[in-house]
């Protein structure tokens, strides 16, 4: 578990200032849809933040809020104690984008694109820095290509290239590895942990549980444009992550059988099904006790199956919840 | 001031016009060659000369007026309308540029690329006619203000088309007939006395005379009032670009 001791090195070391404030954001688009509902979140310095929610929950609208695409309707956000609106220009130069959509000028060469970003963002050009970036992404020897002639994983990189070009303390990820294959995807998380560890901060978006499971070091699950939870990632797993075994019984039972109620048992509708809820991290599970005693009750069973809880089923649960 | 940034859209912009260099500044000198040839060399000998210039040279501040016109809009709407097409003008939106240093960037390459062309097509109509530039300050001070302002009118177009549709129709169903009917091609005094009225409401008309009088000292208005006219349009392109990025009109949501 070496990403867990990275983890958790780095959390000692954190400093508990706030990188990034949002106070009270809402957003009402001109068509009346109201994207954000009064969002109140802040961003701890050189941490992973993973936003999760489903399809039109608000996420790209924060996104494009902090960053200046969006215009908010209501509410402040400071990055680092800059205003995004009074002090835009200190704001911005923290930050780097990585929007959803691959939007790339596709008859540029990778390298004068990147290079285009830096000075976009107001930094002296630096070849040396350039250079770096586009060999931690694998673009080194794509620098002189047109864009055009890349693959789809190839422009996402050079997206990435072009929000690092100007070494931002911020980096947004909205949907890094949709579309990306696995090995790619995978590639994508050590570029993002190794820039954690230099440092910055990373808020990342994503579809993928498995993604922000591995990878954040908190959670916060939007849905409707409210922030339905934010948690650090380590609790809600501890909270929330439950297993559950589920035995199927030879002879269905009407109720369960007295001396086992109040153990988290339950019985399915039809009686055929026993499940026990239980947490794997606890001292004990009650496992061996429950099976001795339904075994002295007489209940006997064909199968057993157990399943835990992931970050999706939580999440699942929790949107739910929300409608 | 972010200078670096003004100096990256500057030279991406200008990248992308030699990177477009036969549709840039091939083809209007192409065509601007053609109407030489059939204006001034085969219509224009039977054309009688226009209060002392022959027809030939009358015709030359026309036609880089023309070009100097589609093209400012042309080169500046599409730089605009394009990142927002492709989706590349997040990165734009989400830098820290103020709209100024936008504009610079974006309306400072298209008004330069403009510039060059208007000096190519006037450097190709003297490989046709006899050039003379009585006021050359003047000359270069009309195509500058000229490209400018119709780069930030081009600008605002970009901004506003949503389509490409709408970045043509305006160049091609307002600009075009207005620069034919303001003189290009003509002196006003020519027209029947009506219509001398009425072309007065035309804007080509004021920037043309000032153009042609820095040429040839002969203007349909005064050339004052020319200098004017063109401040007061660069003055409301500015105006509305203000107004645009105050608000964020098709820029943001």
């Amino acid at each position: 578990m070496a990403v867990d001791k990275t983890r958790n090195t780095h959390g000692t070391n954190r400093s508990m200032a706030p990188v990034i404030s949002v106070a009270n954001l809402s957003k009402t688009y001109a068509s009346g849809f109201q994207a954000l509902k009064g969002i109140n979140l802040e961003i701890q310095d050189s941490e992973i933040f993973a936003l999760l929610g489903p399809n039109g929950a608000g996420k790209t609208t924060l996104i494009g809020i902090i960053c200046g695409i969006v215009n908010p309707s209501e509410g402040a956000v400071s990055v680092a104690g800059h205003d995004i609106i009074a002090s835009y220009r200190a704001a911005r130069s923290m930050i780097g984008l990585v929007p959803q959509e691959l939007a790339t000028d596709a008859f540029e060469t990778v390298w004068a694109t990147a290079s285009f970003s830096r000075g976009l963002f107001g930094k002296k050009a630096n070849p040396a820095h350039i250079e770096k970036v586009l060999k931690e992404l694998s673009l080194w020897d794509k620098k002189d290509s047109k864009i055009i002639t890349l693959s789809g994983g190839m422009k996402r990189r050079v997206m990435i290239a072009k929000a690092l070009s100007h070494e931002p303390q911020i980096l947004f990820l909205d949907e890094p590895t949709a579309g990306v294959d696995v090995e790619l995807r995978k590639d994508m998380w050590e570029v993002v942990r190794a820039l954690r560890a230099s440092g910055v901060t990373i808020i990342l978006t994503t579809h993928y549980i498995e993604e922000a499971e591995q990878m954040a070091d908190r959670i916060g699950v939007i849905n409707h444009g409210e922030l339905i939870l934010v948690e650090d990632k380590d609790e809600l797993m501890r909270k929330l992550g439950r297993k559950q075994l589920t035995l199927n019984l030879h002879n269905r039972l009407a109720a369960i059988p007295p001396g086992l109620e109040g153990r988290g048992l339950e019985l399915s509708a039809d009686g055929s099904e026993l499940v026990y809820t239980y947490d794997t991290r606890a001292q004990r599970t009650g496992i061996t006790t429950l099976l001795k005693d339904l075994s002295a009750a007489g209940i006997t069973f064909r199968d057993l199956n157990t399943t835990q809880s992931s970050l999706e089923d939580i999440f699942v649960n929790l949107v739910r919840q929300s409608k | 001031m972010n200078l670096y940034a003004i100096k990256a859209i500057y030279l991406f912009e200008m990248a992308r016009t030699w990177r477009t260099l036969m549709q840039s500044i091939v083809s209007p000198v192409l065509s601007t060659s053609l109407y030489f040839v059939v204006f001034g060399a085969a219509i224009g000998s039977r054309i009688a000369e226009i209060d002392g210039v022959s027809y030939g040279a009358f015709i030359v501040p026309g036609l880089v007026m023309l070009s100097l016109l589609t093209q400012s809009i042309a080169n500046a709407s599409f730089g605009i309308y394009f990142p927002k097409f492709v989706g590349t003008i997040y990165e734009l939106l989400s830098a820290p540029i103020s709209p100024l240093e936008i504009v610079l960037g974006y309306v400072g390459a298209a008004a330069t690329k403009s510039v060059i062309l208007g000096l190519i097509i006037l450097a190709t109509a003297g490989l046709f006619v006899p050039l003379r530039i009585a006021h050359p300050f003047w000359m270069i001070a009309f195509l500058v203000l000229t490209a400018t302002t119709f780069s930030l009118f081009g600008f605002i177009i970009g901004i506003w088309a949503d389509g490409f549709e709408k970045l043509q129709v305006i160049p091609l169903l307002v600009i075009t007939p207005l620069t034919f009917l303001g003189g290009s091609f003509y002196s006003v005094s020519m027209l029947p006395p009506f219509w001398q009225t009425v072309t007065m409401f035309n804007p080509v008309v004021y920037l043309m005379s000032g153009f042609r009088w820095s040429f040839y000292d002969i203007a349909d208005v005064g050339v004052g009032v020319s200098l004017a006219m063109t401040l007061a349009f660069l003055a409301s392109c500015l105006g509305i670009v203000w107004w645009i990025f105050r608000t964020g009109y098709r820029l943001k949501a």
